[in-house]
């Protein structure tokens, strides 16, 4: 300080106000760094799995022509829907197995060493499911050549996707190198088609054999209800109860202790909730198990107290004067509450609850205590009933593809967290809208 | 502005509006308000004057029972309103508040558009019939606070858009908007310029024919100006009260003598 003059000239800067800059410039720089960290961090994240998921999306599928015979599909004639039906997969299996077969010879393939199991292998189990569906919503195509695109198995779609290679597929009983020319043939002639595969997002989840049939469908009706249910019952009781809390209630040792409580509820595991919810809602109040209503109940327990802060918080934030403001009109401590504090404290309880619920979506350990990593291939049916319906969930569906040994899973889970990552986005992006809305309105 | 004038003005022998009797406020430990007795008469506008943190706002806000919103706040004595005691049990402070308006030290616009501000009170209270009657009485009470001209384009612009002293201004329109019996104003002029100043006040001596007005305030002239009768407080204490003529030309107490000397000057 000795050195610098009292009064200086103001282009001039004095010691203490460089370093006041210098210090000010190195946090600026500080923080800039761990943005870019986290940026990039995030950016290999989403390369990872978008790299590795992006393909689940997309299935493989071979185009040939076979004739429904009529006498294997309906011998009596008649159509009669009950004995079309007694029709198994099995019979339409050997159906296509055949047509496949016609429909390899005609296109003059010919593979030394393909037997008639490998070339039936070839062809996914799932695809004389399909056909068996079409053709009992439609029956008069019996007796019709048909042209259809049947999936192919796992292997080979992972071959189209550059998964499997010759040399992996050199270790692997699951796929002979015969398939795999009679692939690349195929393929040569224009009948295997990667395309969009819709059944991913709609379908239901298949057996471990079957990753290329395995889709999402009941995964995301589960966690669609379960949100929507986890709104109804969280965000009004755990608005009103912050309310009461924050505007109505005495301050005193009690409130001061439900405080303490909730604030630690929000940070218990919540594979506790999954317990608790084990033993009240199925055991004790005996709803049904893996059903998107016992998970939702578990779920916004674990949410309450997070909206709860959340609502306290910004119910605390709105200033004091705008209730003074309202009280001062003759405004009862209600209308005050909601004509003035309320709409001011909005955007900041939408926030939470969407920090709330998408904690919520992603959960995955309480719905395994409660039943809901059973393999569930029925859709639930259409609320209020297909509530109490067995269903899956989505983080529980990845949980899932990933134990399975099928490494064409590793990619269905990819996808699947694709999946949720959109549902989040979405999510986020509506209460960033609604939050827009709120705070446009004053 | 330099009027040194007293108003003289006839100070019918009113009745009175508000008595306090041995009034005490505690802010938890700390002791704001010390054994006020005051009577507040009817349809007479009164004066708070004192130092800064003597406890004139404290006081307003017992008249009205603001001061139940703050937990540490301690209020003992007893104050009447047309007799009737408003610390009674079966008082409700919200209906008590209808009749007792009050303008704030710190403007505090609810962040709504201007119209709403001034109509919140009239629609919960249920004073109108009609849209249109609303909006007379939104329109009379913005031009009473000398806003209207103002705002009259912008009806719908947020309260909270508008400059200190207008949002002060405002304040006085959606106070008066609920047709209070008695209305309290803590400093409404603090903030507004000697033409806005002069409005309010000219508002003040208008709205004398049918309430009782409380006025706290900083100015002497304007305690001269307004009021009939003052009050001083000081350190919590009421020192003198009685008629604005007599405290001004000849205060009983030394201090108030010292404080109204040594503000003008
Ligand atoms: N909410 C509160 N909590 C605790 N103490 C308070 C509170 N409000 C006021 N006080 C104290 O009460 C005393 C009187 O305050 P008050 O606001 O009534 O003063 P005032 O006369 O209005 O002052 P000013 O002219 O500056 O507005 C002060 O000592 C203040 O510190
Ligand atoms: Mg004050």
């Amino acid at each position: 300080m000795t050195d610098t003059p009292k009064s200086g000239s103001i282009f001039t800067q004095t010691g203490l106000m460089a370093k006041r800059n210098a210090s000010e410039k190195r946090f600026r720089f500080y923080g800039l760094v761990a943005v870019v960290a986290s940026l990039m961090m995030l950016a290999f994240i989403l390369f990872t799995i978008f790299s590795a998921g992006l393909s689940s999306f997309r299935q493989t599928t071979v185009t040939f022509s076979l004739e429904l015979t009529e006498a294997k599909l309906d011998p009596k004639g008649g159509r009669d829907p009950a004995k079309l039906a007694k029709v198994t997969t099995v019979g339409y299996n050997k159906l296509i197995g055949t047509g496949f077969a016609a429909a390899i010879k005609e296109h003059g393939i010919e593979i030394e060493g393909l037997t008639d199991k490998d070339a039936a292998g070839f062809l996914s189990d799932e695809a004389a499911a399909n056909l068996r569906d079409r053709v009992l919503a439609d029956p008069t195509l019996i007796g019709q050549t048909v042209e259809i695109n049947a999936l192919v198995m796992g292997r080979i779609d992972g071959f189209m996707k550059g998964r499997v290679t010759a040399e992996s597929a050199a270790n692997d009983s699951n796929i002979s190198a015969e398939q795999l020319a009679l692939a690349k043939a195929l393929d040569d002639k224009g009948l295997l088609h990667l395309s969009f595969n819709p059944a991913f997002i709609t379908g239901t989840d298949a057996s471990d054999t079957r990753p290329e049939a395995a889709g999402l469908g009941v995964a995301i009706l589960g966690s669609a209800y379960m949100m929507l249910l986890v709104i109804v019952l969280a965000l009004p009781v755990g608005v009103a109860a912050s309310i009461y809390l924050e505007e109505f209630a005495p301050k005193n040792k009690l409130t001061d202790l439900i405080e303490v409580n909730i604030s630690n509820l929000a940070a218990v595991p919540s594979i506790v909730f999954g317990i608790l919810g084990l033993a009240i809602f199925i055991n004790f109040a005996g709803l049904p198990q893996s059903s998107s209503l016992v998970g939702a109940l578990v779920l916004s327990l674990m949410t309450l107290p997070t909206i709860i802060i959340a609502t306290r918080a910004s119910l605390k934030a709105v200033p004091p004067s705008i209730r003074d403001a309202a009280l001062g009109v003759g405004a009862s401590k209600m209308q005050t509450t909601f004509h003035h504090v309320l709409p001011l404290a909005i955007p900041g309880i939408l926030t939470g609850a969407i920090i709330g619920l998408a904690r919520a979506l992603g959960e995955t350990a309480p719905l395994l205590l409660i039943g809901m990593v059973a393999f569930v291939r029925e859709y639930p049916g259409a609320p209020p009933a297909g509530f109490s319906d067995p269903a899956s969930a989505l983080p529980v569906q990845i949980y899932q593809w990933t134990q399975r040994s099928d490494p064409a899973f590793v990619e269905r889970a990819s996808g699947a967290i694709i999946v949720l990552l959109v549902f989040l986005l979405v999510m986020n992006t509506t209460a960033i809208l609604l939050r827009r809305r709120f705070e446009r309105r004053w | 502005m330099n009027d040194m004038r007293i108003v003289e003005r006839l100070v019918e022998t009113q009745g009175n509006k508000i008595s306090a009797r041995a009034v005490q406020v505690h802010y938890g430990t700390s002791h704001a308000i010390k054994d006020v007795d005051v009577d507040i008469l009817d349809k007479t506008v009164t004066a708070f004057i004192g130092p800064s943190g003597c406890g004139k706002s404290t006081f307003l806000r017992c008249l009205n029972r603001m001061n139940d919103t703050i937990a540490a706040c301690k209020v003992t004595g007893k104050i009447t309103l047309d007799g009737e005691d408003i610390y009674d049990a079966r008082v409700d402070p919200v209906q008590l508040r209808a009749k007792v308006g009050m303008v704030f030290q710190k403007p505090n616009p609810f962040p709504k558009s201007i119209y709403d501000n001034v109509a919140y009170g009239p629609k919960i209270h249920g004073l109108t019939r009609s849209k249109a009657e609303l909006d007379e009485i939104v329109e009379s009470c913005l031009r009473k606070a000398a806003l209207w001209n103002e705002v009259k384009d912008r009806l719908t612009a947020p309260g909270t858009g508008l400059s200190g002293g207008q949002q002060q201004r405002l304040c006085i329109a959606r106070a008066i908007a609920t047709s209070p019996e008695v209305l309290l104003m803590d400093e409404p002029c603090s903030a507004l310029d000697p033409i806005a100043t002069a409005q309010v006040e000219e508002l003040i001596d208008e709205l004398r024919d049918q309430f009782s007005v409380v006025i706290v305030t900083h100015s002497m002239q304007q305690a001269a100006r307004v009021s009939q009768r003052t009050a001083f407080f000081h350190l919590g204490n009421l020192v003198e009260y009685g008629e604005t003529g007599q405290i001004f030309t000849n205060p009983r107490d030394p201090r108030t003598e010292s404080y109204i000397s040594g503000r003008i000057g």
